[in-house]
């Protein structure tokens, strides 16, 4: 197992690298100078062009600059929003609203998929698993803007059963429609993962061999077939934070909850660069840590895994 | 004579025995293969011929916009006419700015459909030499291209694309197929190397190295054409992603500029007036919706029939 952990960090390192140094690169090719621009129209003093260059590190090559960049994620320091906020200080503010919201939505998508996929998997090829498979399509194909707003429109809009938009105070009550919304752009693959993997193991022989031991349904099914079919479930959850990732930044700027997604999408809107890039570093940082964890954790859960790999 | 195991009382079987054939080979059977299968297993299906007809529909209105309307999509919009519903000749009403909405949704097609094209070669074609190159020469190079794959991984391809598209100047459909196919490639290059390693055991592969041919050749000649199944299957699939990946970026605001007819362009104007005009917001987003869901279905159902596993799971 030691090895195992050993070999995953390892894999991490140049994957955390890697992506840092292709989204600082994209941002270093960008044409027009970035000094520049902070002086709008302005003509700028050449001797205070010189100093913000050096105090940027614009003046040293692209390396340099990365290393200094990357010195600066280590001690969490994410560079200045464009209305002069550290990006630190506007995570730590935004951070627990989108953490509520995709506790929320994860919830909500993991129980319906556990509960829709075990009933799909037992009833296979019936008109319920038929009927959810084809659902499932849907939610798949549907975008989440669109998702949203037809949410948005119906549900609160026309029905009046939730508030269109959350506003600065929220509670986890109003995050209820995000929620959902979120929710169900989730659920869709992983109800198929938890059908798929119900139905393989339904036919492994330690099933067949809990009913000959004259064992019933209601323990079989619970405790021999959905614990074992819900360990491919934690692979998921990697794939699952790059779905919320986008997700999140389309519902919160959609309905308006004051969390990480909404800062991000008001940036992109409004076209602040740097606020974009760095938010965009924090994601793929946080994505590479999930993904290790969740790689670990299911090595954990698997004796086979670690021992294929290693 | 005398056989010591005869005179035990062994049995021997007499020579003229009539011997059944274990496994009879049908000469006059039809010929089949991986495509033929797959073709005789999806033409069965209803939800097949659905989303066949649907993407063919798609592609016409891509093509020849013009066969379905006659009103020009961006010029001749009247503020008058703002958020008005539907009149004669105008069967889906106005948007914002006046302008016709059917028009702009028959056109909106095209955008999306070449960017969506576009972004899918630059994906497949990047996916297919990386992954059949690791996959087939191993070594060094599988490890440094793998670990190449494992970055643009990491980076889901909308949020790359909003970095991308943020920092270059110049918005066109080229730039955005290249924003949004330059990261999605991963996926494809992953599926291409597990492939390229199992075509590479086969027998025929051996037997072509072994009558000399060089091993590129042997790469492009006997390997690649064995293991494009799934990539060409994964495609169809990757094709939804990208027209998805393009109206999420025009909808933020960072995809096609504004002189563009877009889904997700149209999507994000008429949502200001969600309250008043919804059906600005509602046809674009049926038309996008719609068109994913077709290609997704085609994709997914390509997908089973190439795969005798999925379909023997069903």
């Amino acid at each position: 197992m030691a090895v195992y952990i050993l070999k995953r960090i390892l894999q991490a390192i140049p994957v955390f690298f890697g992506a840092t140094l292709l989204i600082y690169f994209m941002v270093f090719a960008m044409p027009g100078d970035p000094i520049a621009g902070l002086f709008g129209d302005k003509q700028p003093n050449p001797a205070l062009l010189e100093r913000l260059r050096a105090e940027y590190h614009l003046d040293e090559p692209f390396l340099v600059q990365y290393g200094y960049y990357i010195a600066g994620i280590f001690r969490l320091d994410f560079g200045t929003s464009f209305s002069g906020q550290p990006v630190a200080d506007v995570l730590a503010r935004t951070f627990p609203v989108t953490l509520r919201l995709a506790v929320m939505a994860v919830g909500i998508a993991f129980v319906l998929a556990i509960i829709i996929g075990l009933f799909s998997a037992l009833n296979k090829g019936g008109a319920f698993d038929n009927s959810m498979l084809v659902l499932a399509l849907i939610f798949i194909a549907v975008p989440i803007f669109v998702l949203s707003f037809l949410a948005q429109y119906f549900l609160a809009i026309k029905l009046g059963w939730f508030r269109p938009t959350v506003g600065a105070n929220n509670d986890w009550g109003d995050l209820w429609l995000p929620a959902w919304v979120l929710g169900f752009s989730v659920y869709a693959t992983s109800m198929r993962l938890t059908r798929a993997s119900t139905i393989e193991t339904l036919g492994q022989d330690w099933v067949r061999t809990a009913y000959s031991k004259g064992l019933s349904r209601r323990r079989v099914i619970p405790v021999h077939v959905l614990r074992n079919s819900l360990i491919p479930m934690v692979t998921d959850l990697g794939t699952v934070f790059g779905v919320l990732m986008v997700g999140a930044t389309v519902t919160e700027g959609i309905f308006n909850v004051p969390g990480v997604g909404n800062t991000l999408y008001q940036a992109i809107i409004r076209g602040e660069n740097p606020t974009v890039v760095s938010f965009v570093t924090v994601f793929v940082v946080v994505y590479v840590l999930i993904n290790l964890v969740v790689d670990l954790i299911y090595g954990l859960l698997d004796p086979r895994i670690r021992y294929v790999t290693t | 004579m005398s056989r010591p195991d005869l005179d035990r009382g062994h049995y021997v079987a007499p020579a003229d025995t009539m011997s059944v054939p274990v496994d009879v080979v049908r000469i006059d059977a039809k010929p089949s293969n991986l495509w033929l299968d797959s073709w005789r297993d999806l033409r069965r299906r209803p939800l097949f011929w659905i989303s066949a007809a649907f993407v063919l529909l798609v592609i016409i209105v891509a093509l020849v916009p013009t066969l379905f309307t006659q009103v020009a999509p961006n010029s001749g919009c009247l503020l008058a006419d703002s958020n008005k519903g539907p009149t004669d000749g105008h069967p889906l009403g106005f948007t914002r700015q006046g302008c016709d909405i059917y028009a702009r949704t028959i056109w909106g097609t095209r955008t999306s459909l070449i960017v969506g094209v576009l972004a899918t070669l630059i994906s497949t074609i990047v996916g297919i030499v990386m992954g059949a190159l690791a996959g087939f020469y191993g070594g060094w190079l599988d490890s440094v291209l793998s670990r190449i794959g494992d970055i643009f991984f990491t980076i889901p391809y909308i949020i790359a694309g909003i970095v991308v598209m943020s920092v270059l100047p110049q918005r066109n459909e080229l730039v955005l197929a290249f924003a949004i196919g330059g990261f999605a490639w991963a996926s494809t290059a992953r599926i291409m190397r597990a492939e390229v390693l199992r075509v590479k055991q086969a027998d025929f592969v051996m037997g072509a190295e072994s009558i000399g041919m060089s091993k590129f050749k042997t790469l492009l000649v006997h390997v690649l054409p064995n293991a494009m199944a799934p990539v060409i299957v994964v495609a169809t699939l990757s094709l939804a992603g990208a027209i998805v990946a393009e109206a999420t970026l025009s909808f933020l605001g960072v995809g096609l500029g504004s002189g563009t007819m877009s889904w997700g362009l149209d999507i994000s104007q008429a949502q200001t007036n969600i309250r008043t005009a919804p059906m600005a917001l509602f046809w674009p987003s049926l038309a996008l919706t719609l068109t994913v869901l077709a290609f997704v279905t085609l994709g997914e159902l390509l997908r089973d029939a190439v795969d005798p596993k999925a379909r023997a799971q069903r």
